[in-house]
């Protein structure tokens, strides 16, 4: 087949810049063949080269002693003691998810496992936050089945259990969802394998499923906005094939276990292009690559459509030579394919043959480091009007506005759709904030959260960036656990409007903040760009996913309220209504500034927390429908009434930061009480557990009443 | 004891039951699908849950065509032990080794609980460490779990005290309500729920340890 003449029309449909083609001119000295143009979009568009958000992802705080290895490598390693490591990432899956919502999903699922198993870690736990449309939008419920039944359909098959997450529905939502996914797993500290090739003239092999023409160009597609001709672009989404990635895992764990491994790589977006320059990149050599060799499933397929598939469940690899027998043998136990496709060379060059001829020859480093890097304009948020008047109301009806929607209603109906326990080690599934998983065989206890709030972040970047770190932070530590580290999936609008890369900046610099004054640093994550359609852009989405340490299951709270308990409130009374969720559901506005989060407060209420867990019996931060709606999640969670002292709005509804909800006996809380005074922590008694009704002052329902709108609106709605 | 626990490809359960077994005092070894022996002196066999070849074709279907499981079935005709949880009760009845077979839920989702299971007999090795009508707390985990038999075959299970557990709230459309059955010489049992995953305290749950303790127990003594 004759390759395609390089034109004005091509270069543009490659999603490359008149600047950006002068670049490369620059490179390589010549004019491109077709797969040299394929290789550099691929290489430079937004999703591989960060190109607009680089300069500020350099401000975030990646480093502390518990860091092994932050942002660079397929996934961050952090350090759990006892010669272990949690191996962790996030990254989204919005544009093909939107497309082809099962096989968008899972291959969101997929990629991210083999990011975690690629570093030497077995996974442990998924979690994953999602954002749909309006659940009127007519597309949404389409989007919700889709989605849920492509996570469950990989996680579960791979058999990963799905510890927690969040949903979210907003109108912004309906022309780009957001599918964000996060995988854990587990290390030896001195088993971790890296990308970065070394040893001149070694074996580079290829290991897993077979190439196929699936998602070639997907990454560049995910690096445009949408619009009418979107049903044009179901091709380049993959397909996934979870029972392919189980046996990829196993057997790449088992090759790690033989020494043959000098660097590994996954393919993932960009596939052969992408891990073969970033093995060569990190390793300071070249890479020669010889097509004849990569397996494949169709027939005839050029360089161009090789080197820019995004079929799933393929690694690459460079080998110890004198192991390759070995290596070989453990691929074909698990019927997976195992080809040697090229070799390191000493010259800077990225060389992919086919049949007799030279399809590329490319500047390996300046294809890698030359990409464009843009600091583009941007323009600060303008600051909130303050909320206005809000009219009064019943306090119940306002708790019952809230488990009647599709935000806040009981997401039983979706996370039974996944697989929360297979490994047999999970201590608390989804359902109840953050996750919990046994470190297996010990007694120490990982916990997982996943947390953003949008309309804060709409309405403050800064703050709102700043209270996804927060929230997180609290989530870990209802649970007793120690925050370790976090991930960050930052899903924006188009970086080319001032005020949307605005308020990407705002939220760097708030996540920034509040990482390093939470000592929660970013070790690994994504950025998602152009979620929009037609020109409308999503909610500023930036996703912080966590990971936190409990080190012996008794120091965890994972208990339940009971009769007679004491409702205690940790941290200030609630007083601010602007951009929360009763003011959304309820009043259909969205208004006011987003609370603002003091991080010297999260940190110390946080760490007297963990220091307390003793004397706590169940825990929940307060975050959306603050005080009324944590005391409800804990009263209904233990099929237990509750009675809070006040009516007022405010404290009932506020959103304020930094607070937690305890449930305990009157000793305990006797001693909390003391504990807080000597700490100079705010504590207040604000009700009690038991009964059969949730009473807010004088106003009050059944609990059953409540705990069945709760859970039946979101089955109603959308089963 | 010895246990084997039969690993395919996509079995996904294998380490959970090899836990749950060794908590229980066995001996247990990890076998290979490719394999065409039974270790030596293996007591008893169990087949894990998970996704066996992908559950592509018919779940369970490829994995009771393996080499291994020739050798398996011989286990049973001998008159060995053999346990299928989920996926393996599944390749149990792609087998012929028990009756019936495992339909998609009839709510057509996955779906994955803890369900509330009535023990219906304690005349097996694995039921004894109960009590008949006991109400026990196991998770369920599956998207084909909905067990379908010819009538004829429901009644002779029930006539001859082969159903092993029934759900108290059915969660897929089995028929009568079955959740686990026995063999005719009732040392086969294959069941959809997972005691391996309600064995111990981390669980938040250990209604599932009595069956693994009851037939480790038993066999130890026989």
């Amino acid at each position: 087949m004759q390759d395609p003449a390089i034109t004005p029309d091509l270069i543009a449909a490659h999603g490359l810049s008149d600047e950006e083609y002068d670049r490369l001119l620059g490179i390589i000295g010549r004019e491109p063949t077709f797969t040299e143009l394929g290789i550099f979009s691929a290489m430079w568009n937004e999703h591989c080269s960060y190109k607009s958000s680089r300069k500020w992802l350099r401000t975030l705080p990646t480093d502390g002693p518990q860091v092994i290895c932050g942002p660079g490598e397929n996934a961050g390693v952090v350090d759990i003691g006892d010669g272990q490591a949690v191996v962790f990432k996030m990254e989204s899956h919005n544009h093909p998810s939107y497309i082809e919502p099962y096989q968008g999903a899972a291959t969101g699922v997929g990629g991210i496992l083999r990011d975690v198993f690629t570093m030497g870690a077995r996974p442990i736990a998924a979690m994953n936050s999602l954002s749909f449309g309006s659940p009127d939008h007519p597309k949404t419920r389409q989007l919700v089945h889709g989605v849920v039944e492509g996570i469950g359909g990989y996680g579960n098959c791979f058999g990963v259990p799905t510890v927690g997450g969040e949903v979210r529905f907003h109108t912004a939502y309906d022309g780009n969802c957001l599918v964000n996914a996060f995988a854990a797993g587990l290390a030896d500290t001195d088993k971790i394998f890296y990308s970065a090739a070394s040893g001149v003239g070694m074996p580079v092999v290829y290991l897993g499923a077979k190439t196929g023409r699936d998602g070639v160009g997907g990454a560049t597609m995910a690096s445009a906005e949408f619009d009418e001709t979107i049903e044009e672009k179901r091709p380049t989404v993959q397909v996934g094939d979870p029972f392919t990635e189980k046996r990829l895992m196993e057997a790449t764990l088992e090759l790690m276990a033989t020494g043959a491994v000098i660097s590994i790589q996954d393919m993932g977006a960009a596939g052969l292009t992408c891990s073969a320059v970033e093995m060569g990149d990190k390793g300071g050599l070249g890479v020669q690559l010889n097509l004849d060799e990569v397996p494949c499933r169709e027939q005839a397929m050029t360089a161009y459509e090789m080197m820019l598939s995004e079929s799933q469940e393929r690694m690459l690899m460079v080998l110890r030579p004198e192991k390759e027998a070995e290596a070989r043998a453990v691929f074909e136990k698990w019927d997976l394919d195992f080809a040697i496709v090229g070799e390191t060379i000493p010259e800077d060059r990225f060389l992919i043959m086919q049949g007799n001829s030279i399809k590329a020859d490319i500047p390996l480093k300046a294809l890698a480091e030359n990409a464009p890097e843009y600091d583009r304009p941007w323009e600060a948020a303008d600051t909130p009007e303050p909320l206005g008047e809000v009219p009064a109301i019943d306090p119940i009806d306002g708790l019952r506005a809230l488990l009647g929607s599709a935000n806040y209603s009981s997401r039983q109906w979706i996370y039974e759709q996944y697989d929360t326990q297979v490994m047999a080690d999970t201590a608390r599934g989804p359902g109840a904030g953050a996750g919990l998983v046994r470190v297996h065989g010990t007694d120490k206890l990982l916990a997982f959260t996943a947390d953003v709030t949008p309309r804060y972040v709409r309405a403050n970047p800064h703050e709102g960036g700043a209270q996804a770190v927060a929230e997180a932070y609290r989530n870990l530590s209802a649970l007793g656990a120690k925050p370790l580290a976090s991930t960050d999936c930052l899903n924006f609008g188009n970086p080319e409007k001032p005020g949307i890369m605005g308020q990407f900046v705002g939220a760097i610099k708030g996540i920034g903040a509040a990482c390093a004054a939470l000592d929660m640093p970013i070790v690994s994550g994504n950025v998602s760009l152009y979620n929009e359609t037609d020109g409308t852009g999503i909610l500023p989405t930036p996703t912080i996913g966590a990971v936190g340490l409990i080190d012996h299951a008794d120091h965890a709270i994972t208990g339940t309220a009971r009769d007679g308990h004491v409702a205690l409130l940790l941290g200030p009374v609630g007083s601010h209504l602007g951009q929360s969720a009763l003011l959304s559901e309820v009043f259909n506005r969205e208004e006011g500034d987003a609370p603002h989060v003091d991080l010297d407060l999260e940190r110390r209420n946080g760490e007297f927390i963990r220091d307390n867990h003793a004397l706590i019996r169940a825990c929940t931060d307060l975050g959306d429908g603050g005080l009324a709606l944590a005391a409800f999640e804990l009263a209904e969670a233990a099929q237990t009434g509750v009675h809070l002292d006040s009516d007022d709005m405010h404290a009932l509804f506020g959103e304020d930061q930094a607070r937690y909800l305890v449930a305990c006996n009157f000793d305990q809380a006797e001693a909390l009480m003391i504990a807080a005074g000597q700490a100079g922590v705010q504590i207040h008694s604000v009700g009690k557990f038991g009964g059969d009704t949730v009473r807010f002052g004088a106003s009050e329902a059944p609990l059953a009443e409540l705990s069945d709108t709760f859970r039946r609106s979101f089955p109603d709605a959308f089963a | 004891m010895r246990a084997a626990v039969i690993v395919f490809p996509g079995s996904n359960c294998d380490r959970d039951l090899r836990v749950a077994f060794e908590r229980a005092g066995a001996q247990v070894s990890m076998v290979w699908h490719k394999d065409t022996e039974l270790p030596a002196g293996v007591d008893m066999v169990a087949i894990p849950g998970g996704f066996s070849f992908g559950d592509y074709l018919r779940c369970g279907a490829i994995a009771a065509n393996s080499p291994i499981c020739r050798s398996v079935v011989a286990h049973a005709e001998r008159g060995g032990h053999v346990l299928g949880i989920c996926n393996g009760f599944q390749v149990l009845t792609e087998t012929g080794l028990l009756p019936g077979a495992l339909m998609r839920n009839a709510g057509l989702k996955f779906i994955c609980h803890n369900s509330e299971l009535r023990v219906e007999t304690t005349d097996s090795p694995y039921t004894a460490g109960y009590a008949k009508g006991q109400v026990i707390d196991i998770p369920v985990a599956h998207h084909d779990g909905n067990y379908t038999a010819a009538p004829e075959v429901v009644e002779r299970l029930q006539g001859e005290d082969r159903v092993a557990f029934t759900y108290c709230d059915n969660p897929n459309g089995s028929v009568a309500d079955i959740a686990g059955i026995l063999s005719e010489n009732r040392r086969v049992l294959g069941m959809m729920p997972h005691p391996e995953r309600a064995a111990d305290a981390g669980h938040g749950g250990t209604d599932g340890a009595a069956l693994f303790d009851s037939v480790v127990g038993q066999m130890a003594l026989a």
